[in-house]
């Protein structure tokens, strides 16, 4: 089986993208974290790849607001290596910081207008959460995913708001919810983290190729991970990134 | 043509009538409803209609939520921070009042630097740009001049850094200076004594006379005047903050009757690296010589250690003190090139409830400063994506008047891969964010005592961090070492590149052109240049500068050669063909005359006991909701300590995510997976007092009890000290520190745990506008770091399995003199505190043995409020019963010691278990229920948690008081 290559684009105030790299080794893929700049430059480019994955962090310091920054460089001077990366079929993946970007680019949730903002709590939240994936969902980052997955939050800007969560709902493209003990967590803090509307944690694109999330699965792939060891199994989100590297590799 | 336009911007963020913003302005009297926080954008350039749209819609406004208006208001005429008035009618009409706050020129503004990038990216040129805040207040009563300006300054702005008006606030750009002004020639050859002593003050260089007239002396010889450049170099060189001259002094101890009872020949020789020798432990590869103290991790890896201070920047701008103080610290690591993988944050605050109007002039509010300090802990080490793995948050009177924040860092690197041999003849690199004023004479001014005035004269002192530039420095480094693209290495902090450059080449010699270092503005005069404390820098000896250049290039961050190391044993500073600095290395670092102090033995006699008269359930729940004890779970949900994903044991676990752990233990990323870094803190606020070599007796053994706990091997302990004194030309003062010290090298030598770095804090006095002194509790943080062999085995937190049994390490009574029992009744009952244990070092071999054989299921170490607080908090962490047979007396229930344990052990492992832990006695049993029962004391569950979680930070997490401001 080829490991597939996935470029991990790194700006300045990127700081995930190590962990995103361990999820994606562990995941049987082949990682790169790439600085901006050589992707401005062509030294790099995302069609040398088969996945993307945007990863977490405070890029640009976050100024202006979460992955605003990040995401006009996705719209501006990379927009035509995206667009011919989603014509070619290729899996995206945005985490916290780069949910947010690809929120701010418009990549997501796609058909209507979004955005991640200030918690409920007003605070940045760092804890664990329980995430349950819709097995509706078309998308190939969920194929292989069964079970809930249980990993960290570590964000201030998380709470998703848009202008039809309704027709989002309708579509699948709600794929991952916040759950507790009891399923959905009702927007009730702190098993929903940031006061997002519908429990929604992460959101795919009508084709099911974009997933963007806040929660971290990339830092609970090995049980030894787990916040709950010693008193729980399972919860670990390898099955996440499998599900898009064995697409690319089927 | 240019124009300039100021925007507002929405939704912003409603702070409600129970916000802390709100309940803090009526802690000064001010009796608000609500107060909405807008951003406000101020854009200077050619701009055109089409231009502002797209600035609006495509960098500043939020879909679904967010608007965005022009931000005229009527103007008002009340008071405004830089001493202008506003024309126009007041705008408080319908219970409304608009203050507008925002950035000093000048001080770091990462938000207005990357709109003018961005609007770049969108063809659009701006001149200048900045982001400040506007606060439209609902009065719940009508507000005087009196309280509006209370109101603006202690709740809402920071002078400072910032400015504001009542009403609208012109931007703060940097406006044009002009030409620098050249280098100052200062004759001091012919100086008289007050003259000496005048120009130090004078110029705040901090020296005392002997000082200056080894300076004078020197120019004297040398036949020329100082410039300004070389006395303020001298100045940072020579200050108690880089030299340490308190613990290199030769003090003479007396005792009561004035008798010399000992001479030490400097505190840092004969105490602390007198152990630090004696141990001579083969895994200390490197201590106090660098940035960092380097020690083994593996066969493959050391782990690098340090622990800052950072309190008087702190005292002033909570935040930006804070902030800078974990950079700062972070810095150090990236100086012995390590790659920085864990942050520790130890804060020390006043009592947060204290009444404003007991608040001496000059001081911030407790609660201020605790939430601007928790604020920028948080905001940069998540920011710079280091986990924050442990800490303690510790309130008492005594911080009031001078907090201490104490800010550690760990870091991993290859064995052998810090390189710190500079060469003559290599560039001088540095890389990172550009010059500005800044922090300008941050080193000298952190070696004095503050007074009330000092917010006022030291607002250049204190630094705003820019955490992201500095992980940009992280990624540079670590491939420049790995490239060997670098002959040495160290941070740019204190005392700027003086103290950088000063350094690296202290041996061999520098030469820097000032020109060369990039300046955020023009207008600086060469020797702030030289000093500025901008952060997020460091500086590389490079043969060949070209490839780390075009490292840092890739990476975004800027870098420039300065300069180049030299062989003649000089600093010499140019500023372009101007001669700033020629000082002699010699001279520079051996030069300053040795300072003798005189220490007088403490007095540490204490009363006998009187009993605390509180029923002992009330005397619990009482010490449960101590603030120093209460749960700090609401401060550790704001610090990301999930980033890397290496944790085995956080700052909180447990069923349900709220119980309090002990140590911190991870497995640093890239390594095998065998081992896991294991890091223990102690700290005391009220023993040091009565008792200084007592306090570091039982802080050194909290930092080992709670490194036990995360599975630490004891038999490879390495030790950091942090001491925030007050003003060591005190004997009493002096005294204390000497037998702390002593005490630090007792300890060390008791646990075979040598010291490989640490950072002393003096001065840390308060002098009020009456003119009286006002020093910090003598306080020490130790931190023990070492390796957990077996990271499956390190215990969990909270009681796990009912049925299983309950063993208590270590004597069934603790000490009651300076314990937490006393601070709830109100005062000091007198006993004895706690302090050397001659039995407490094997206890902690036995535990650690019994962990290392997985014969520990939970545990938790008995400190602040003993036995019964101990066991609530461990119970209710487990949501378990536990059912504990003892003795109903105040010394069982609430007595304080060193190596007392609690932990839970399977039934069928007790044999094994009690052949391992001679010293432990089994006492109880986990069970269903959910109560704890302590002999005759019972407590439920439910009760613990009302007490433990305070109900003002509980209150934030379960309201969500934030709503969405509608336009």
């Amino acid at each position: 089986m080829i490991r597939p290559r996935v470029l991990l684009p790194v700006a300045l105030g990127t700081n995930r993208d190590q962990d995103l790299a361990d999820a994606f080794t562990a995941a049987g893929a082949d990682p790169e974290c790439v600085p901006m700049s050589a992707l401005r430059s062509g030294d790099r480019r995302l069609s040398d790849y088969q996945i993307l994955g945007i990863p977490g962090g405070f890029s640009y310091g976050d100024a202006l607001g979460a992955g605003r920054l990040l995401g006009l460089d996705l719209t501006g001077w990379f927009s035509d290596q995206l667009r011919a990366a989603q014509d070619s079929g290729m899996p995206m993946i945005g985490i916290c910081n780069g949910f947010q970007a690809l929120v701010r680019a418009g990549l997501l949730p796609g058909e209507s207008d979004a955005v991640l903002t200030v918690n409920a709590s007003s605070q940045f939240e760092c804890r664990w959460v329980t995430i349950a994936p819709n097995v509706a969902s078309n998308s190939v980052w969920l194929s292989e995913l069964t079970e809930p997955i249980r990993c960290p939050v570590a964000h201030g800007e998380g709470r998703f708001v848009t202008s039809d969560l309704a027709g989002l709902q309708r579509r699948n493209g709600v794929a991952l919810t916040y759950s507790n003990a009891d399923g959905l967590a009702g927007e009730r803090y702190p098993a929903n983290p940031n006061g997002s509307e519908g429990d929604v944690a992460g959101v795919t694109d009508p084709t099911g190729l974009i997933l963007g999330l806040m929660p971290h699965p990339e830092n609970h792939i090995r049980a030894r991970q787990d916040v709950q060891r010693g008193r729980l199994t399972g919860g670990q989100a390898l099955d996440l990134f499998r599900g898009a590297v064995n697409a690319v590799n089927s | 043509m240019t124009s300039e336009v100021a925007l507002l911007i929405g939704p912003g963020v409603v702070h409600g009538p129970d916000s802390e913003l709100v309940a803090n302005a009526a802690g000064f009297g001010v009796g608000l409803d609500t107060i909405t926080e807008l951003a406000i954008v101020h854009l200077r350039g050619v701009l055109t209609q089409e231009s502002l749209q797209l600035i609006a819609e495509r960098l500043l406004v939020d879909p679904v939520i967010g608007w965005c208006r022009d931000a005229a208001i009527p103007t008002s005429d009340g008071p405004t921070s830089d001493g202008s008035t506003n024309d126009g009618p007041t705008s408080d009409v319908g219970g409304t009042i608009t203050i507008e706050t925002g950035l000093r020129p000048g001080v770091t503004d990462r938000q207005g630097a990357e709109l003018m990038r961005a609007a770049r990216s969108l063809n659009i040129d701006l001149t200048a740009a900045t982001i400040g805040r506007r606060w439209i207040v609902t009065l719940a009563e009508s507000l005087d001049p009196t309280q509006i300006d209370v109101l603006a300054h202690r709740v809402l702005h920071n002078e400072v850094i910032e400015r504001f008006a009542v009403g609208p606030l012109a931007p703060g750009f940097v406006a044009d200076e002009g030409a620098p002004p050249p280098t100052q020639q200062i004759l001091i050859g012919e100086a008289d004594e007050d003259d000496l002593e005048r120009l130090s003050q004078a110029r705040r260089l901090g020296l005392n006379l002997a000082e200056m007239q080894a300076v004078q002396d020197y120019f004297f010889h040398a036949g020329r005047p100082a410039t300004d450049g070389e006395l303020e170099m001298i100045a940072q060189t020579w200050s108690e903050h880089c030299a340490h001259k308190t613990f290199r002094a030769a003090i003479e101890v007396r005792d009561a009757n004035g008798q010399v009872v000992d001479q030490i020949d400097g505190l840092l020789k004969s105490c602390l690296r007198a152990a630090t020798e004696a141990i001579d432990a083969p895994w200390v590869h490197s201590a106090f010589v660098d940035n960092a103290g380097l020690v083994a991790f593996d066969d493959t890896f050391d782990i690098a250690l340090k622990a800052e201070t950072h309190n008087h920047p702190s005292a002033l701008e909570p935040f930006g003190g804070a902030n800078t103080g974990v950079g700062g610290v972070v810095r150090d690591i990236i100086g012995v090139s390590a790659k920085p993988i864990a942050i520790t944050d130890i804060l020390c605050f006043g009592p947060a409830d204290l009444d404003p109007h007991q608040l001496p002039a000059g001081v911030l509010h407790p609660r201020r400063v605790r939430d601007g300090v928790i604020a920028g802990v948080g905001d940069y080490g998540n920011k710079i994506g280091v986990p924050n793995v442990g800490g303690a948050i510790v309130y008492d009177d005594a911080y009031t008047t001078t907090p201490l924040v104490f800010a550690g860092c760990v870091g991993l690197l290859p064995t052998g891969s810090h390189r710190t041999d500079p060469q003559p003849g290599d560039a001088i690199v540095v890389i990172g964010g550009a010059v500005g004023r800044d922090g300008v004479g941050g080193a000298t001014f952190s070696s004095q005592t503050m007074q009330a005035e000092t917010a006022d004269i030291a607002g250049s002192s204190v630094q705003i961090g820019d955490p992201i530039v500095e992980k940009g420095l992280i990624d540079v480094v670590l491939e420049a070492r790995d490239g060997g693209l670098y002959t040495a290495i160290t941070d740019c902090g204190a005392g700027g590149l003086s103290s950088s450059v000063g350094e690296m080449g202290a041996v061999i010699g520098a030469w820097v052109d000032l020109q060369l270092v990039p300046r955020k503005y023009a207008g600086l005069a060469p020797w702030e240049v030289w000093l500025s404390e901008a952060q997020e820098r460091m500086v590389l000896a490079a043969a060949d500068p070209q490839p780390l250049l075009d490292l840092a290039a890739r990476w975004g961050v800027d870098a420039a050669v300065i300069g180049r190391f030299t062989d003649d044993k000089r600093i010499v500073v140019v500023n372009g063909n101007e001669p700033v600095i020629d000082l002699d290395c010699t001279f520079l670092h051996d030069g300053c005359p040795r300072l003798e102090l005189v220490a007088n033995v403490p007095d540490t006699a204490r009363p006998e006991r009187t009993p605390v008269t509180m029923s002992h359930k009330d005397a619990l729940l009482a010490l449960l909701a101590h603030p120093t004890i209460a749960s700090k779970e609401a401060v550790v949900r704001t610090y990301d300590h999930e980033i890397m994903g290496a944790m085995v044991t956080r700052p909180f676990g447990g069923p349900e995510g709220d119980g309090a752990g002990d140590g911190a233990a991870m497995i640093p990323p890239g390594t095998s997976g065998e081992n896991a870094m294991a890091i223990g803190i102690g700290v005391n606020a009220v023993i040091g007092t009565i008792d200084a070599a007592a306090m570091a007796w039982t802080v050194v053994d909290e930092a080992v009890r709670n490194a036990v706990l995360a599975g630490v091997d004891p038999h490879q302990l390495s030790l950091l000290d942090n001491f925030a004194w007050g003003n060591p030309n005190d004997p009493a003062t002096l005294g204390q520190l000497v037998a702390a010290c002593q005490a630090c090298r007792d300890a060390a030598l008791a646990f075979g745990a040598p010291f490989v770095s640490g950072k002393d804090s003096l001065y840390n006095v308060f002098v009020g506008p009456d003119g009286v002194p006002d020093p910090v509790a003598p306080t020490l943080v130790i931190t023990a770091v070492g390796i957990a062999r077996k990271p499956d085995n390190v215990p969990l937190i909270g009681a796990v399995e009912p049925g299983n049994e309950v063993w208590l390490v270590g004597p069934a009574t603790g000490s009651l003199g300076g314990s937490h029992l006393d601070q709830i009744a109100g005062y000091d009952h007198g006993g004895e505190v706690p302090g050397f244990d001659a039995g407490a070092v094997a206890r902690h071999h036995e535990v650690a043995a019994a962990i290392d054989s997985a014969l520990v299921v939970s545990g938790h170490d008995l400190a602040e409020g003993g036995l019964a607080v101990a066991a609530a908090e461990w119970a209710f962490a487990g949501r378990r019963g536990l059912q504990l047979v003892c003795d109903d007396n105040e010394a069982t229930l609430f007595g304080e010691g060193s190596a007392r344990y609690l932990l839970e052990v399977r039934p069928d492992d007790a044999e094994r278990f009690a052949a391992t832990v001679p010293s432990a006695a089994r006492i109880g049993t986990v069970t269903t229920g959910s109560e704890v029962a302590i002999g005759s004391l019972h407590v439920s569950l439910e009760a613990v948690q009302q007490a433990w979680i305070q109900p003002a930070r509980k209150r934030r997490a379960d309201t969500q008081h934030t709503e969405v401001a509608t336009r």
